[in-house]
């Protein structure tokens, strides 16, 4: 549910960078972190980014893994479930490295032929 | 016509984090402590605030009260004669499920922040959305029930690790309910490891004076660090 937030975010984040320009293609890195789901979000866009220069845009989304880090004893591991203690010592002191992304990565713009002069 | 790609790397949650920041740097230079009080619909975050606002010594605090629609929840505040502000949701299409840090920029000018030492942001009742947007808050502090199944935590980890607190409400219905309380709190250490959690029960009592302390301190270390 919150991707419609979430594509909000990113149709503005977006708008920004494009200075005016048709947008064609918008490349996101998403953390799994943060539980966005792929196809809602893709549909959430596709509705936010009605009347703005995103309209038609396609979406590229690229899935990056939850990697965390433990302070104390150093391991680093990677987690597909939400289990945050430390898999070697036990401790909860952890850092999560990887997997909060959030981020409009590059976006594809239409630019107008330039015309040389005769 | 042709395609340019252009390079962005930017995290789309920055221009809320930009004025989130701008907030708190208003609320910092007012000496008010902020707190962004989070949990599923119907945990019982109002009634959990009814219980201590009025008797936090030399705390004045003030109430943000976000919800869709309605100001029922703000409506029993203010019988407790404390200010009390209303922030609807409802622009846009349908109303937002949360608050974003742009939202509460628009309530500052109503809040008399010279008059308060703690507010308390009463977010949009949703375990998912208010997770992902700060709002210039000191702590978040959330509330689940145990009426809401021992499974929350693996479901909703965002919104367990975004907080500082836990407040686990309604025990005194646990011998009522097929609930594995133990259970429960496995589930929020595994999600997040040592946070601060509480048990109480705003019908009873119990539990309501370690949650007062604890407004209490972070009321107290916000001033010395002011």
């Amino acid at each position: 549910m919150h991707e419609l937030a979430l594509s909000s975010a990113i149709v503005a984040t977006v708008e920004r960078h494009a200075a005016g320009r048709r947008v064609t293609l918008v490349t996101l890195r998403i953390g799994r972190l943060r539980q966005v789901v792929p196809a809602t979000l893709e549909f959430y866009f596709e509705f936010v980014a009605r009347g703005s220069v995103c309209e038609g845009a396609r979406l590229e989304l690229e899935l990056l893994e939850a990697r965390l880090h433990c302070n104390p004893c150093g391991t680093e591991w990677s987690i597909d479930v939400p289990a945050f203690r430390c898999p070697s010592c036990g401790d909860g002191d952890v850092a999560v490295v990887g997997g909060n992304e959030l981020q409009v990565e590059s976006i594809e713009v239409e630019e107008a032929e330039c015309i040389a002069p005769k | 016509m042709h395609r340019t790609k252009v390079t962005v790397v930017e995290e789309a949650l920055d221009a809320n984090n930009t004025i989130a920041s701008a907030n708190r740097m208003d609320f910092d230079r007012a000496g008010v402590t902020v707190i962004n009080f989070m949990s599923a619909p119907g945990a019982g975050k109002t009634t959990l605030l009814e219980r201590v606002v009025s008797s936090l010594p030399g705390v004045r605090v003030g109430v943000l009260e976000g919800d869709v629609q309605g100001s029922l929840d703000a409506d029993r505040l203010a019988g407790l004669h404390i200010p009390v502000v209303q922030l609807n949701t409802d622009s846009g299409f349908g109303g937002e499920c949360h608050l974003d840090a742009n939202m509460v920029r628009s309530a500052i000018p109503a809040l008399p922040l010279e008059e308060i030492d703690l507010l308390i942001v009463e977010n949009v009742g949703n375990l998912v959305c208010p997770a992902e947007f700060r709002i210039g808050e000191d702590a978040r502090v959330m509330v689940t029930a145990v009426t809401e199944g021992e499974d929350k935590p693996l479901k909703y980890p965002l919104m367990f690790r975004a907080c500082e607190l836990v407040l686990v409400n309604k025990i005194d219905l646990l011998p009522h309910l097929d609930f594995d309380l133990d259970s429960l709190l496995y589930n929020i250490d595994q999600v997040h490891p040592d946070v601060e959690r509480m048990l109480v029960s705003s019908r009873t009592g119990e539990g309501i004076d370690a949650w007062r302390e604890w407004l209490l301190r972070l009321a107290v270390r916000d001033q010395v660090a002011a």
